[in-house]
């Protein structure tokens, strides 16, 4: 049988779940063991090559390339996993959802006081900024959800074993955290 | 005072006549989880995590006083799970960014979202734009992450009476505010005292923060109501 196929991806995130991912140590291996990876950061892979098992989420939809990178995700894989607060619930970026889009923009490119070219990027080729920070269940449907701000790498790591074993997941408490 | 026999999921247990069913059930050992109750306060009974069932009827555990031959029902799988959708229904009316939080780690609901393993809440975001008020010269009050308890309002109060946190407007736009002057006569020990009662990162004290490196504050390691 063929190994189950990972993507990942990190949206509107900081890489932190990712580094998460690489904190289960020496487990590493016994990862590339159990799984192959497709598209993901990890290993540079840019675009599917072939339906995938898993996909991990990382980071909420602030634009519309993290809109359709999501939905691309969901395509191409079986299993979307929500891994973080960001992809659940926004995080960090979603403290600009109070503000309207049009304050932001001019406060970071107009007002603040290191702005040296007074101009609002808008280059065809950059992709545009939503009206509010979305977490990633609210654009597509997730299946799971691994809350933290990193996710502990044993919440990561405990989680992925059942989910390619189909054991029952028993969480220790000090594993599930939201920071 | 009176003894006073009742049950709690089939475990015999003895209160006193007077004190609530969460004040009864502590003394025997039993944990029914609280947010808006602060010992020592009078209860107000506005979350509804403390919700036990009463002869077949919904009663808060904090406002309820315990009575002869009660039987109550408290870790059922359909209380626990409503208690749940109350601290899901919590999360998603304010902006609880916990990472960005001051209080997170020593935070009553993250600690309760923790024992019930809330991944993700049930319902939809609702990112209210709520306001920061950084006028008082000790505290700072950020209603993105206040749940209405109303512990404040109840606990901080000035030696000749007069209470310093109200409650403002109605429904969806109730708010806490702080009386100008009152506040900015706080002490550093009464700013100190309405930050501990704030059960969430909604009063906070200023010039100090993050006081406690993560993996030692008080819900990192030991639940909510466990050490009873």
């Amino acid at each position: 049988m063929s190994k189950p196929v990972v993507a990942t991806a990190s949206l509107a995130g900081c890489f932190g779940c990712h580094m998460s991912v690489l904190d289960i140590d020496d487990r590493i291996l016994k990862l590339i063991e159990l799984v192959e990876f497709n598209k993901s950061p990890i290993d540079d892979i840019k675009t599917f090559t072939k339906q995938c098992d898993i996909g991990i989420i990382e980071g909420g939809c602030c634009n519309s390339e993290n809109v359709e990178n999501l939905r691309d995700f969901r395509k191409n894989c079986k299993i979307l996993i929500s891994l973080g607060e960001c992809a659940i619930m926004g995080g960090l970026p979603a403290m600009r959802n109070g503000i309207p889009v049009k304050e932001c923009l001019e406060e970071a490119y107009l007002n603040s006081p290191t702005v040296d070219d007074k101009i609002i990027p808008n280059d065809d080729e950059l992709p545009m900024i939503l009206d509010r920070v979305y977490a990633c269940h609210e654009i597509v449907k997730i299946d799971y959800f691994l809350p933290g701000c990193p996710p502990r790498a044993d919440l990561i790591w405990e989680a992925l074993v059942a989910l390619l074993t189909g054991k029952e997941l028993d969480l220790p408490y000090e594993v599930v955290k939201f920071d | 005072m009176k003894e006073i026999k009742f049950k709690i999921d089939g475990k015999d247990c003895v209160g006193k006549s007077g004190q609530t069913i969460v004040e009864a059930a502590k003394d025997n050992g039993i944990y029914i989880p609280t947010l808006c109750h602060f010992e020592g306060l009078k209860p107000a009974g506005t979350c509804r995590i403390c919700t036990v069932k009463v002869g077949g009827r919904n009663m808060a555990a904090c406002t309820t006083p315990v009575a002869e031959g009660m039987v109550i029902e408290n870790k059922t799988s359909e209380i626990e799970d409503m208690r749940k959708a109350i601290i899901e229904m919590l999360f998603v009316e304010g902006n609880h960014m916990c990472p960005t939080c001051e209080k997170s780690g020593n935070c009553e609901l993250q600690a309760l979202g923790y024992i019930y393993t809330m991944m993700v809440p049930r319902f939809p975001y609702l990112f209210p734009t709520r306001s920061v008020d950084a006028s008082i010269p000790r505290l700072y009050i950020d209603r993105n992450r206040c749940v209405q308890c109303l512990r404040c309002v109840r606990g901080v109060v000035t030696a000749d009476g007069k209470r310093v946190f109200g409650l403002v407007n109605r429904g969806g736009k109730a708010a806490i505010s702080a009386d100008k002057d009152l506040a900015a006569a706080l002490t550093d020990e009464q700013a100190q005292k309405a930050m501990d009662l704030c059960p969430v990162g909604a009063i906070l004290k200023k010039g100090v923060g993050f006081k406690i490196p993560i993996g030692k504050r008080k819900y990192d390691n030991k639940p909510i109501g466990s050490d009873l």
